[in-house]
């Protein structure tokens, strides 16, 4: 967790500083133009865009519509092992894209769930060979501290499934995520609503990863600022402190009579 | 184990990188503490609704504005106790082995210029100690020691713990601070848990009061409870000696965060967290600044409120009516009928104890103080596999 203090509250992944904590999914865009207009209205700087999608030969390849200020985080969709994975990564490498990995290996093509196993072992093999790992993972504790200890640079639990829209179906243990984690969390997945984001951050979340909820919106250039508004006030609630929601208790007969 | 193992030995005057140590060292406590002074009522009500803290709660919680309303905050902490504990209270034994001593801490009975009588019990002294201990109930041990590493040798305490690991089904050690090679050892000989004070998290008050002797190196102390962890230890011990620095206050704010950053990081361990405050002992030692049972108790209240599944011990240094009190608060662990000097236990001995124990009732009449309350003294909560 990023904690206070840190006055400009920058969000800091691997030694590198980012002004916005929104990261942006690539999929399901009408045109590169729209994820043009919505890379530029969420003010994200990372975008996550698979490599299969890749194609340097293409003349309106998806690439040319991320600026060169944004970071380029290579996600590994498709993957469906830890070979597959590492193998896309070291791809990835080859083609002089950056070092920085989202790690998704999803055996499940129904819910895209990712495999925690798989993952797990893709992290440490990828940690050692020096990539900057964001593993997209199960909303599991237990998980995401075996990940950090295999170095990655974030953990990536999901809200609810990929592309389901369904917010924070797994709040619970988002909180316990946060609560022990020692390196960013970013809740990816499931976030459908502008609402969810601020959810999201008002818990105490480093940053949030949204991609249907803009892609697939009637004017994704409105739903990314939408999105960007919602991250910022969340977080600002978060760094506010927020207003109790719990009771205070009323003993029914003192607690402390023993030190009169 | 870890992945990405972190080097503990290379620089024992400085604290490791990636160490909870190093976490304590980077927190601003200065900051927190002006939390403190400028808590309002309105923080206090907010920290306490909430279901989740931060350290910035933590120190609202230790505020005179929060003492004003100690009542409510000894509810909430008695409603979190019982939720994730339930009503029990292990109880534990401490064995001294030896209070030969190589440093000289100012406040400390075994403090090496005393001139006391001193003892190290054989192995063979050890056993028998251990097995009164066994007699009266315990099987969870707490092996304590002064500071000498040629008679307390790493040997002899290997040697302590094979001796005792059969009949305890847990069993600690609160001896000088080792490399993380002699805390492996002492694992596998059948040692579970480390406790290790850092009597003061203040380093001015740290190097005031710790003279001579390996003890004055305040990094390598702090960062023991972090190779303890590397080397396979299930439960860390931390703590201060409430009464040696001025402000409790600001020793609360980094005992909490040294507490939280060992959570974090060793997340397998089971970190525990003690509340001694200072007794009187040989050399005539007094708290300039003893903290009062009021303080106490609000600071037992603000850490179950903050870190609700750390574990909390309270000793007999603290007298039979404050433990009963503050049992339901959030104490996890007792001691009962110590001595804190080497045997004693299965025989008389002449030797010094440590501080003078204040709760001096057996450990049947403590376990059934316990049952009294309505709570079951637990002395076995562990099978060693």
């Amino acid at each position: 967790m990023d904690a206070a203090p840190n006055p400009s509250d920058e969000l800091v992944i691997a030694g590198r500083q980012f002004g916005s904590r929104l990261f942006l999914g690539t999929g399901k865009f009408p045109s590169n133009q729209a994820l043009a207009a919505a890379i530029d209205h969420s003010g994200t700087e990372i975008v996550t865009v698979a490599l299969r999608r890749i194609d340097p030969t293409a003349t309106d390849d998806i690439l040319d519509a991320i600026p060169d200020q944004v970071l380029l985080l290579t996600n590994t969709s498709g993957a469906l092992d830890a070979g597959e994975a590492v193998r896309l990564a070291r791809l990835a490498r080859a083609a002089g894209l950056p070092e920085w990995i989202k790690l998704e290996i999803t055996p499940d093509p129904r819910y895209l769930l990712p495999d925690p196993v798989e993952t797990l072992r893709a992290a440490e093999q990828l940690c050692g060979e020096g990539f900057t790992v964001l593993p997209y993972c199960s909303a599991d504790p237990v998980l995401c501290k075996h990940l950090e200890e295999a170095g990655c640079a974030t953990v990536m639990p999901l809200g609810s499934w990929i592309g389901s829209n369904q917010g924070l179906r797994t709040k619970a243990a988002l909180e316990i995520i946060v609560e022990q984690a020692t390196v960013p969390v970013v809740v990816d997945a499931g976030i459908g609503a502008p609402s969810h984001a601020s959810e999201a951050m008002e818990m105490g979340a480093a940053a949030v990863l949204v991609n249907t909820a803009i892609g697939t919106a009637a004017d994704p250039a409105a739903m990314a600022r939408a999105f960007r508004l919602a991250v910022e006030a969340g977080r600002t609630g978060w760094r506010a402190g927020l207003p109790a929601a719990g009771r205070v208790a009323a003993a029914s007969s003192p607690l402390t009579g023993f030190l009169s | 184990m870890t992945a990405t193992p972190v080097v503990l030995e290379s620089r024992p005057e400085r604290v490791p990188e990636g160490t909870a140590a190093a976490v304590v060292a980077a927190t601003d406590i200065r900051r927190l503490r002006s939390i403190v002074d400028q808590a309002a009522a309105a923080d206090v009500d907010r920290a306490l609704g909430r279901g989740r803290r931060t350290l910035e709660d933590f120190a609202v919680l230790l505020s005179p504005a929060a003492a004003a309303r100690l009542e409510d905050l000894a509810g909430v902490a008695r409603d979190i106790s019982r939720a994730r504990f339930g009503a029990t209270v292990r109880l534990f034994a401490p064995l001294y082995v030896s209070n030969e001593c190589v440093s000289t801490c100012t406040y400390c009975g075994f403090s090496a210029g005393n001139d006391i009588a001193r003892r190290t019990l054989s192995v063979p002294e050890v056993k028998a100690e251990a097995g009164e201990l066994n007699r009266r109930g315990f099987r969870h041990l707490l092996l304590v020691s002064g500071e000498h590493a040629r008679i307390v040798s790493k040997e002899y305490l290997e040697a302590c713990v094979r001796a005792v690991a059969d009949s305890f089904a847990q069993v600690s050690v609160e001896v000088q601070v080792w490399d993380t090679d002699t805390y492996r050892r002492l694992a596998a000989a059948g040692c579970d848990g480390v406790v290790v004070y850092q009597e003061s998290y203040d380093t001015g008050t740290y190097g005031a009061v710790h003279l001579k002797g390996k003890k004055r190196n305040y990094a390598w102390r702090l960062a023991a409870p972090d190779r303890a962890a590397e080397a396979g230890m299930r439960r860390l011990g931390i703590g201060t000696l409430l009464g040696l620095h001025p402000d409790w206050r600001s020793e609360a704010l980094a005992l909490a965060c040294h507490a939280q950053a060992l959570i974090k990081k060793w997340w397998r361990c089971e970190v525990q967290v003690a509340l001694p405050r200072l007794r009187p002992a040989a050399g005539g030692y007094e708290p300039q600044d003893p903290v009062s049972d009021q303080a106490l108790t609000q600071l037992l209240c603000a850490l179950r409120i903050f870190l609700p599944d750390v574990g909390v011990s309270l000793s007999t240094r603290e007298p039979a009516w404050l433990r009963d009190g503050l049992v339901p608060l959030g104490v996890t662990l007792m001691s009962a009928g110590s001595h804190t000097e080497p045997g004693g236990y299965a025989e008389v001995s002449a030797a010094e104890p440590q501080f003078s124990v204040s709760d001096t009732r057996s450990p049947a009449e403590v376990a059934a103080a316990l049952r009294a309350a309505g709570y079951d003294p637990v002395w076995k909560d562990w099978q060693r596999a």
